[in-house]
């Protein structure tokens, strides 16, 4: 809003750009002091006596000879297997947003489209689904899964979280899909194309933006998900945020818990640079269903 | 939200709607619908009790009869019927969910209402629902304001350094709550930066988060509006955008104050969208319990969803039946949130034809 007319006064300037640089410091700090901290050894991260030991490594030094290590980090990934919650998170991943998108822009392109009373009702049991708390739809998965012996294995994970995020992405995609005039398929259909043809070739084309952020919000719930995965998985088959959670142990061994501070580095990095390369997209997706709609 | 006007034709035809519908729809058929309907039925069920049998045992000073468990009876009953038994409403009403002969008991042995109310408030299921309840009334309207006045706040500064802002202001939302919770655990510990700091501040060292049930509370809280207030003020961020001109700059020119100017013209103007975030914010918070174990707070803090959580994970046995009550009434928790919004909607749905 930056309006000629309003002239806003140096005091309240000066007021908004302390209380910016107060609410990203409250933001950001933690992420930093956590990044920071990772390469220290336990006794300077998490210090009783002094927490200036954290910033001058005073153990760190005595122990490794160094002022930072990245001994959590090595330890994690081979000792602690990291290597195989991150392959399998991969997995899990990139599985879970392409059927999602498969099944999602067929779905959503089909709602935007009808006029009938039960598309409204569909995007309503939508709705209503978005809001059932992820753990109690894993309470009904537990005994059915152990009785038919598909409990534990990555499949069945990838087609539960496909299924939990059908919702969300129907209706982020049937908002971008209501943006792309109807006129456009009309003409294709006109021209003897088959719904599937128009689709395919007619409306994907100009979709890509809304594919991209149904696919980062995708990505998001499968790459972040704790409750399904670690309740659904096996040890063995572990993705990253379970496995942080492993880490943490219920005594709290040294070694472990300086490996959930490096797991957690290593796990946040990758969201956090692709948020950055993609965050208009993050941006448009939240916004798509409060404004448009 | 975008309902067609009965106007415009009918563009796809029922049966390309079924095809194009029918992956996705039975993907949440399968695997929402099906297991709340499993849910339902889990829980009329208990798990069976151990069977027990007579072992006489004789020895130079007489003979003693004692119960043990007859581990192979057990194993082959709950290999015949895994479901359990059948409990009826049983699991809705033992002590661990709605407890009603603990409250009729406590109704007639208590002196007061307040001793009443202590006792049903430390009920497991009661305890649990109230720390729910309280951190969805708390986290809610805060993360509204701070989510607006960021909004506000941001949109007043320059254009071209807003993008590295915004970058950092949403960094607590996209991080996973199990995550956000540790990265601030491991500040406010006690032997974090923070925690270790407010002790000698304060001069007591037996001064933790993990002492305090209060404090407890407070800190998951606050941990509820930094992780949810970016949410609040991404949305509010884009409908500040669309605000329109013309009124704001005759209210500059009528001399209206900024608040006035705030009060009367952006937010009517944003009104729908502050319900939407409220309402996605609420069904979220309402199934908080991730942050609880990255806080190890389980003692002093537990929520609906933690306590479905810990019957899953149970050592001994996987407590179906009791997850599924619990499970059960927080869905009947959800509907009672949602109800107001869906009948708003059937009611526009209505008019609108």
């Amino acid at each position: 809003m930056d309006y000629g007319l309003d002239r806003k006064s140096t005091s309240l300037k000066t007021f908004n750009t302390i209380f910016i640089i107060v609410w990203l410091l409250i933001a950001c700090f933690p992420f930093i002091w956590t990044f920071w901290g990772s390469f220290k050894v336990r006794a300077d991260f998490f210090s009783r006596s002094d927490w200036w030991y954290a910033i001058s490594a005073f153990n760190t030094l005595i122990e490794t000879g160094g002022k930072f290590t990245t001994d959590a980090y090595t330890q994690a990934w081979t000792e602690g297997e990291f290597w195989k919650a991150s392959k399998n998170t991969i997995i899990v991943t990139v599985f879970v947003v392409s059927i999602s998108l498969f099944l999602g822009t067929l779905g959503a392109y089909a709602l935007s489209r009808s006029t009938e009373r039960y598309a409204f009702w569909i995007l309503i049991a939508a709705l209503i689904f978005r809001a059932m708390p992820h753990i109690t739809l894993v309470s009904g998965y537990l005994f059915p899964f152990f009785q038919l012996q598909i409990w534990g294995i990555l499949p069945t994970t990838i087609v539960v979280l496909v299924a939990i995020n059908q919702p969300f992405t129907l209706w982020l995609l049937y908002s971008f899909f209501k943006t792309v005039p109807k006129e456009l398929d009309e003409s294709a259909l006109i021209d003897g194309c088959s719904y599937f043809q128009a689709f395919r070739h007619i409306i994907m084309p100009v979709m890509w933006p809304g594919v991209i952020t149904a696919g980062l919000f995708s990505l998001m719930l499968a790459y972040n998900d704790f409750t399904v995965t670690a309740l659904l998985l096996n040890q063995e088959n572990h993705t990253m945020v379970p496995k942080i959670q492993s880490y943490l142990g219920t005594n709290q061994h040294e070694g472990n818990l300086m490996w959930a501070v490096s797991a957690v580095v290593s796990a946040t990095a990758p969201l956090f640079m692709l948020v950055m390369f993609f965050q208009r997209q993050v941006i448009s997706g939240l916004t798509a269903g409060a404004v448009k709609g | 939200m975008g309902i067609n006007s009965p106007l415009t034709q009918n563009l796809m035809p029922n049966k390309t709607f079924f095809w194009f519908f029918l992956p996705t729809g039975l993907a949440m058929i399968l695997f929402i619908g099906l297991p709340i309907i499993s849910t339902g039925i889990q829980s009329f069920y208990a798990q069976h009790d151990q069977v027990v049998k007579e072992v006489k045992k004789c020895d130079p000073f007489g003979c003693t009869v004692s119960i043990v468990v007859d581990n192979e009876e057990t194993t082959k009953l709950r290999e015949e019927k895994p479901l359990g038994k059948f409990n009826g409403f049983g699991t809705y009403v033992d002590r661990n969910h709605l407890a009603i002969d603990e409250i009729k008991k406590f109704w007639n042995e208590t002196e007061n209402f307040g001793a009443f109310v202590d006792q049903v408030t430390n009920l497991p299921f009661y305890k649990a629902l109230i720390f729910t309840l309280t951190y969805c009334l708390f986290v809610t309207p805060n993360v509204l304001l701070l989510g607006f006045i960021i909004a506000l706040s941001l949109n007043a500064v320059a254009r071209k350094i807003r993008g590295p802002l915004i970058f950092g202001t949403i960094l607590p939302m996209i991080v996973t709550p199990l995550v956000g919770s540790l990265v601030l655990f491991w500040m406010i510990d006690s032997q974090g930066i923070i925690g270790a700091n407010i002790q000698n501040l304060m001069n007591d060292p037996y001064l933790s988060l993990k002492s305090s049930k209060t404090l407890t509370w407070i800190t998951i809280i606050i941990y509820g509006i930094w992780h949810h207030s970016p949410f609040a003020f991404v949305v509010f961020y884009a409908a500040l955008q669309t605000v329109p001109q013309e009124p704001v700059e005759a209210a500059i020119i009528d001399g209206a104050s900024r608040f006035q100017r705030i009060k009367h013209i952006v937010l009517p103007h944003i009104y729908p969208v502050v319900t939407f975030v409220a309402l996605i914010s609420l069904m979220d918070n309402f199934r908080v319990f991730e942050p609880i174990i990255g806080f190890s707070a389980e003692g002093s803090a537990q929520s609906l969803s933690w306590l479905i959580y810990d019957n899953l994970v149970n050592e001994e046995v996987i407590l179906f039946g009791s997850a599924a009550a619990t499970s059960m009434m927080t869905i009947v928790g959800i509907a009672i949130l949602l109800a107001p919004v869906l009948i708003r909607t059937w009611k526009e749905f209505k008019t609108a034809r």
